[in-house]
């Protein structure tokens, strides 16, 4: 499928993210230290207080949790720093725009909206997280683990009242909350740490000797909750790695990696990891089980902090909603030709809004968080074919845009056929990326052969 | 003036941690723990906008 006239879509996205076409400059990039204080921030957020707290509930046993954590949280960071920074550096281009080069504007453009959707429910669940802890005061009844829809008038209204002022706040601006967020997260990370450390007492550990015992006596018994799944070493380790599939091994990092000097800088993921993915979940962890398997975050956050603890929540849900809305209203953007941001912004508030009111979505976090980097892994894969695999064959990178294609079928074949695969796999969704991402790879690889090959837009010998 | 908000905000993260570690030893209530994590809070947020943070990536 080509096309040399210009399109309304094509258009609309290009102008979108015209402030980064290029690639980044020398003189642009960044030491370290930045990438260190981004990761360490971005990743000590509202999710954190429903993840530890999950595991639990799904009787994960102490060493289980330990060891998946450190196995899985350094598969991420690998992930990063050898799949996603190496293209970062040499690219140094956005996702959006690498993307555009692979497979043409049109798949671009799916590609946008499916991850504004996954956006906009990542925020609900972040509504949720805060109304959690806004309802204290009013005595709401907190949604229980097995809640699906709404359990109370005052759920609703506090849902709503928050979805409202989040959903201002987004539209008033990114650049100062921004900021916000940043000053935040060294706060927060000890919150988490003091609310754990100050209930331990409560379970009757009173030395750190003691801590291993009643980690596994009281906290990861091995024992799930009535009506969940049980959890194992595997689960644990799959979900440390995959929980931000989309970032690391889906290439979103590119946009953020391509500021980096080095592609070693790929390895400053670890500080977000062993600070919010191990430190943090094991913190909450520890507040779930002093509340007697509570989920629900303001409650145990209260239970270890007090006021102090029920800020945290709000603070960590609307720190982690509001960028997270800003760039649902950006991708949206693309589908709604001549809307202004803030009136994109407000829809995608507004989704977001009605997603928060399920409990559902913050009760099944993990498999929420499991099937939003499920979906878009397989682009992360695609890009990974075409940069180190293609040329190795005699095939071209960034073929769309050479052959002046809008729509790439070996990427968009890949894309839907691997997911299909997976979901077709008698497996668990944390388990379904690893053959995902070897299916994708394979299938890009091999269309991109026959369609280049058979191909006579440009000859195969100029890669 | 910076150094003095730097030493502010240092403090106010030595309120939120160390009060837990007392009350894990304790040394101190529950309660004592929270109002001075409130403290903590409050003298945070009211430092650390002005000096952290302040650049951010592209």
């Amino acid at each position: 499928m080509s096309a040399p006239e210009k399109n309304s879509v094509t258009e609309r996205l290009d102008a979108l993210y015209e402030f980064d076409r290029e690639p980044v400059t020398q003189d642009k990039l960044q030491g370290a230290g930045s990438f260190i204080g981004m990761y360490a921030g971005e990743h000590v957020a509202g999710t954190e207080f429903v993840i530890g707290p999950l595991f639990v509930a799904h009787g994960v046993a102490a060493i289980d949790l330990f060891l998946g954590l450190l196995v899985g949280n350094i598969l991420a960071v690998l992930s990063w720093a050898f799949l996603c920074a190496p293209i970062a550096v040499r690219t140094r281009l956005t996702l959006y725009w690498l993307l555009r080069k692979i497979t043409g504007p049109y798949l671009t453009f799916v590609y946008s909206i499916v991850n504004a959707l996954m956006f906009c429910f990542l925020a609900g669940a972040m509504i949720s997280v805060s109304a959690t802890a806004i309802g204290l005061p009013f005595h709401m009844p907190m949604p229980q683990l097995t809640d699906l829809y709404p359990t109370s008038v005052s759920w609703v209204v506090i849902v709503l009242v928050i979805g409202a002022l989040f959903t201002s706040l987004a539209i008033l601006g990114f650049e100062k909350l921004a900021h916000f967020a940043a000053v935040c997260s060294p706060w927060m990370f000890l919150v988490f740490v003091a609310a754990a450390v100050a209930v331990l007492p409560t379970l009757g550990c009173n030395s750190f000797g003691d801590f291993w015992r009643v980690a596994n006596e009281k906290i990861w018994t091995g024992v799930p909750l009535a009506g969940q799944s049980k959890f194992t070493f595997w689960h644990v380790m799959f979900f440390a790695w995959f929980c931000n599939m989309a970032m690391h091994i889906g290439m979103s990092d590119l946009s953020v990696l391509r500021y980096a000097k080095k592609w070693q800088y790929g390895f400053a993921s670890a500080f977000g990891m062993f600070l919010g993915h191990y430190t943090a979940w094991i913190a909450s962890g520890i507040l779930c089980a002093a509340a007697l398997g509570s989920v629900a975050p303001g409650p145990i956050a209260y239970l270890g902090a007090g006021v102090a603890g029920v800020v945290c929540v709000v603070l960590a849900g609307w720190t982690t909603a509001n960028p997270t809305l800003y760039r649902a209203g950006l991708a949206l953007q693309v589908a709604t030709p001549n809307w202004k941001r803030w009136k994109v912004t407000l829809a995608a508030g507004m989704v977001t809004t009605t997603a928060a009111l399920f409990p559902a979505l913050v009760m099944r976090l993990l498999d929420f968080v499991a099937l939003y980097g499920l979906l878009l892994m397989p682009m992360g894969a695609v890009i990974f074919a075409d940069y180190w695999i293609l040329p190795k064959l005699g095939l071209k990178r960034n073929y769309a845009e050479l052959a002046g294609l809008l729509f790439s079928w070996p990427a968009a074949a890949a894309w839907g056929i691997s997911l299909l695969v997976v979901f077709m796999l008698p497996i668990e969704i944390f388990f379904k990326g690893l053959p995902g991402w070897f299916i994708s790879v394979f299938l890009y690889t091999v269309l991109s052969l026959l369609i280049q090959k058979k191909s006579s837009v440009i000859p195969a010998s100029e890669a | 003036m910076k150094k003095i908000l730097i030493l502010l905000s240092f403090l106010a993260l030595c309120l939120t941690i160390i009060p837990a570690f007392f009350v894990f030893y304790g040394a101190a209530s529950w309660n004592t723990h929270s109002t001075i994590m409130f403290a903590g809070m409050v003298i945070w947020f009211a430092t650390a906008p002005f000096w952290l943070g302040k650049k951010k990536n592209g």
